[in-house]
């Protein structure tokens, strides 16, 4: 038992699902999803690319932003700020795990 | 608003609770199962159990609640379990957890279910028993539990909390984190079914409430990030209601061991209304059309002071069946509301079933 589950993702940390937590697309609805125990979280594009980048390989999160960065072309610094509150945010709710 | 009393204007349901079988080896005093338990000769074979979760997925039902009585008691679990998941549905097991080993854990998670729900009746073994009427029922729980986050599925330690472990919610919370569940559900009996025979022996006091509401939300700072916390409050002691199932026929449907489609699990105890059953309409008809959907579906059955209340879209007018449980009718706004010309019946029940009292309990059987 750690108290260091709140902290803020950093760019050494892997971030992974959480037990019974799965990407889904929802065809009815037309978006993607995680999915997880009696619940449901709607992912918007950015979300669904940064859950991608971050778990859909065994990468560190500084490889993830890295690789969003080149994707989109984009400022390292803005993507790093937005991947890491993002992760974070899913960790606190259960959805990620480190 | 929407046109609620027509096919278009209704979302898809987010869940179904799927009641495989009413059958159980516990004997809970709290089951919210009807009164009129389904017998075993009643329930649904495998096939139609396949094309109701065919239906529900095709209708946008996102999740399933495999759930009961103890749905392990169906042998056709594994093939239930795969067929959801090939569905697109994600799979949830609401269970007692006894009649559960490891083998069979494995064989459902290789069939795709992702996660376990246990229920917890006390953190003490002789005192769970009790309430479950089931010897020995408490270690079992522990072991199984134990099994679940070993294989890699998702747990959630369900506390089901009354007057007499409602002072252990911290123990509770602390067999959650050393069972490594993912969440904790800290569930207040509701009182229906076997439970409204036996409130008057499991409703806890006012003060009882009040310091387990203070033990919760003092943890919930250390717990964010390592357990998701969902947290039942016993309405009767509230001024607003909660809305029930996210509101009638809006995002949860219920198929019993029998096939009857229910807005709610307890929606059996309204009486003149008649549910509809999946041998005979498919799941998708009948959420969109039956009668009994829309009977309380949106706002337009509303009474006063429902129907001009600016709450009126987010607690959707409360509960039914406790409308019918406290006032007689389901038409009636919840009582809880203290809005309500009838909020004044709750204190009455708060004076004469909340204590703290043992009271001799009625176990859930077949035969009353």
């Amino acid at each position: 038992m750690t108290a260091s589950a709140e902290r803020q993702v950093t760019e050494d940390d892997r971030v992974r699902l959480a037990p019974g937590v799965m990407l889904r697309l929802d065809k009815v609805r037309n978006h993607w999803q995680l999915l997880g125990p009696e619940r449901v979280l709607i992912l918007d594009e950015v979300a669904l690319d940064v859950v991608r980048a971050a778990t859909g390989k065994p990468v560190t999160v500084r490889e993830a932003i890295d690789d969003l960065a080149r994707q989109f072309d984009a400022p390292r610094g803005d993507i790093a700020s937005d991947v890491l509150d993002v992760l974070t945010d899913m960790i606190a709710r259960g959805f990620l795990t480190r | 608003m929407t046109s609620c009393g027509t096919t278009t204007g209704v979302e898809p349901p987010l869940a179904v609770l799927a009641e495989l079988t009413h059958r159980c080896p516990l004997r809970c005093v709290y089951c919210s199962n009807p009164l009129a338990l389904d017998p075993a000769s009643k329930e649904m074979d495998t096939a139609t159990w396949c094309r109701v979760l065919d239906e529900a997925a095709d209708l946008g039902v996102i999740q399933v609640h495999f759930s009961g009585g103890e749905p392990t008691a169906r042998k056709d679990l594994e093939q239930l379990v795969e067929h959801a998941t090939k569905a697109g549905l994600y799979v949830n097991l609401i269970t007692s957890a006894v009649l559960l080993d490891r083998e069979r854990l494995a064989r459902l998670r290789d069939a795709g279910l992702q996660h376990v729900q246990i229920g917890f009746q006390d953190t003490m073994a002789g005192k769970a028993e009790v309430i479950s009427g089931f010897p020995g029922g408490h270690p079992k729980k522990l072991d199984v539990a134990r099994e679940v986050t070993d294989l890699g599925l998702a747990l959630t330690v369900n506390a089901i909390v009354q007057r007499h472990n409602i002072d252990r919610v911290n123990d509770f919370i602390d067999l959650a984190l050393e069972l490594k569940a993912g969440r904790i559900e800290i569930a207040n009996v509701q009182y229906y079914g076997w439970a409204l025979k036996n409130r008057g022996a499991l409703m806890p006091t006012r003060e009882q409430l009040v310091r387990m509401d203070e033990a919760v939300r003092a943890r919930l700072p250390e717990l964010k990030g390592r357990l998701v916390v969902d947290y039942v409050v016993p309405d009767y002691y509230a001024s607003r209601p909660k809305a029930c199932m996210g509101g009638w026929g809006r995002k949860f449907l219920n198929v019993t061991p029998s096939g009857k489609v229910l807005p709610c699990h307890a929606a059996e105890t309204i009486p003149g209304m008649a549910f509809d059953s999946v041998t005979e309409r498919s799941l998708g008809d009948i959420w969109a059309n039956s009668a009994a959907f829309q009977r309380y579906r949106g706002t337009d059955w509303m009474p006063k002071p429902c129907r001009s209340c600016d709450q009126k879209e987010v607690d959707w007018g409360g509960c039914r069946c406790q409308a019918l449980a406290l006032t007689g009718n389901a038409d009636n706004p919840d009582p809880v509301c203290d809005l309500s010309e009838h909020h004044g019946v709750l204190a009455g029940i708060i004076e004469t079933d909340g204590g703290t009292a043992e009271t001799p309990f009625i176990y859930r059987s077949f035969s009353l």
